[in-house]
């Protein structure tokens, strides 16, 4: 694989929103390269949502406070940046799709970016045809948001934020408001822009288990540093308990394997699925 | 007890949300009720504090018809929280959130203050007492529309995805919660599609899928059966899946619990150590 650009680089980076005691995010120093798949995890009130709304310059355009540091995103310095260039570079996809989809029906909400951004018909018809193509929502593009399930929203919400052409896009616990099957189901989309269209991707999630499969690399904060940055299957099986200290929502698999390995029953690297989990435990059972 | 008797309901656009459902859920119950994404979960709970009353059969709440009380005279005994914490709340700062309802009842202030005071604590709010709920992150405000209900006592405690937003360790403190509750002898229900959560609480489990009830049963049993599972849209908790894989080891199917595979897997992997410990 080529050498893929930085397209996010922070340095020192810092922020205290204004009133607040402490920073909510102090010191971080981060680099992100093109078509990474990071997982940004740590206890509640670590500062991962504020790290990611300096990403698309929410802050420090529309949140009062004190910057330190560098920011830059897709080669701009995010502190000069107008939020609307930024906003076509970073998209972000909410919690909760409700907050973010309220035209009539699902081709308008998609197109709704790129109608602001003044392209003209035949593009923004291309656009959202293209989005919708590969959020596989092109059948629902007659239906009101609202008629559409939890998923359906979310890839909607996504496709939305595709239609933008951004380079990263930010997903902040998109599938809190999922079943386990229709999560999977838009981590698996997020996965495929990141493969197909060489797209950075940033998912902020508790639940491990859940972007083990497509995130390689996991950055995890606590108290507005990074305190873990690496493959997530090394950072797992080296600062297990630190990990688990933090509240952390590790896998099960990986917790079992490592209190399994306490007891000195087993030995070797922290698995992060059930199938290794499963494959090595048979090993040693099969005599 | 709150019972249910063969309870179908329709929405005015036409929708069969639920179908013949028969259920009861008594004190000391710790119930999960478990579906896809519009299985008819949160039509169901509206149904337990009369907020929806059925289209066919009943719905009792201690003996009393939901057709025939007062939502109001029904949310002393039964209390929802939502899923969406700010269909909740509206006051200026948590404490005022929290005392509304216990007000409403027409508690004295001095109980009322204790018993904010109480809740607060309890769910790790009390430094956020003077704060606005709206200055709180998703996962605190969930926590102070969980405190604002639990705050007068109810009998019976409805949560609608009470773990969305909230990290492992208040996920934890959400358990022992729950657990201290119940076993007051109060009734927990709790609508979600956590499995791992519901795998390590063990509640009684109840699926739903496209409004009817299709399996009920503990968490270990009903959560390790695919054919169940697959229908109610989730997914099976990570122990229970690993636990199918080992079963040609003589290691039973239905774990769901790492705590409980963790035993069973320090038994298993000590006799396969052993004989390699006397022969070296």
């Amino acid at each position: 694989m080529s050498r893929a650009r930085e397209i996010i680089v922070a340095k020192n980076l810092g922020f205290n929103y204004a009133g607040a005691k402490k920073p909510a995010i102090q010191g971080v120093n981060l680099s992100i390269s093109e078509d990474e798949f990071i997982l940004l995890t740590g206890p509640s009130g670590c500062g991962k949502t504020s790290l990611c709304r300096c990403l698309n310059g929410l802050i420090p355009n529309f949140y009062q406070g004190e910057w330190t540091g560098e920011l830059m995103v897709d080669g701009l310095d995010v502190t000069t940046q107008p939020t609307s260039e930024l906003s076509r570079r970073v998209g972000y996809v909410f919690q909760n799709p409700e907050n973010q989809l309220f035209a009539l029906t699902v081709e308008k909400d998609i197109a709704f970016g790129p109608e602001n951004l003044g392209f003209s018909r035949d593009e923004i018809r291309e656009r959202v045809d293209v989005a919708m193509k590969i959020t596989g929502t092109s059948a629902l593009k007659e239906l009101a948001p609202y008629e559409l399930s939890g998923g359906q929203q979310q890839r909607v919400a996504l496709a939305g934020v595709l239609a933008m052409k951004p380079s990263v896009i930010v997903l902040d616990e998109p599938t809190s408001f999922l079943d386990p099957h229709t999560a999977e189901e838009v981590m698996r989309a997020a996965d495929d822009l990141r493969r197909e269209l060489g797209l950075t991707i940033v998912v902020v999630e508790h639940r491990l288990d859940l972007v083990a499969r497509y995130a390689e690399r996991i950055v995890v904060m606590d108290g507005g540093k990074i305190v873990a940055d690496g493959n997530l299957g090394q950072v797992l099986d080296e600062q297990f308990d630190m990990l688990e200290g933090l509240g952390v929502g590790v896998p099960r698999v990986s917790l079992l394997w490592s209190m399994l390995r306490r007891d000195g029953l087993v030995s070797g690297k922290v698995p992060t699925h059930v199938e290794d989990a499963a494959s090595a435990l048979s090993g040693m059972m099969s005599d | 007890m709150i019972t249910l008797e063969h309870v179908s309901f329709r929405y005015s656009s036409g929708y069969l949300a639920l179908h013949e459902i028969d259920l009861s859920i008594q004190g000391g119950d710790f119930v999960a009720i478990m579906g896809e994404n519009g299985a008819g979960k949160t039509t169901l709970a509206k149904h337990l504090n009369g907020l929806l009353k059925p289209s066919q059969g009943r719905v009792l709440v201690d003996g009393e018809d939901t057709r025939k009380v007062s939502v109001a005279h029904l949310a002393r005994k039964v209390g929802l929280v939502f899923q969406n914490p700010d269909h909740l709340l509206f006051s200026e700062t948590v404490k005022d959130e929290v005392a509304f309802g216990l007000k409403n009842f027409g508690f004295s202030p001095e109980v009322v203050e204790k018993q904010v005071g109480r809740t607060l604590e309890a769910l790790g709010l009390a430094e956020y007492a003077d704060k606005s709920p709206f200055l709180l992150s998703g996962g605190e405000r969930k926590r102070v529309a969980l405190a604002s209900i639990l705050a007068s006592e109810p009998d019976y405690l409805i949560l609608d995805e009470p773990t969305i937003g909230q990290d492992y360790q208040q996920k934890e403190r959400l358990r022992n919660f729950i657990l201290q509750l119940y076993s007051q002898g109060k009734a927990v229900v709790m609508i979600t599609h956590d499995v791992e959560f519901v795998a390590e609480s063990n509640p009684k489990v109840i699926l739903l899928s496209k409004g009817q009830i299709v399996g009920k049963g503990s968490a270990d049993s009903v959560l390790s059966r695919d054919e169940m599972v697959n229908r109610a849209s989730l997914v099976k908790p990570q122990m229970s899946r690993l636990f199918g894989e080992l079963t040609k080891y003589g290691l039973p199917r239905d774990v769901v619990d790492v705590h409980r595979a963790r035993i069973l897997l320090e038994d298993k992997l000590g006799e396969v150590k052993a004989p390699v410990a006397q022969n070296p």
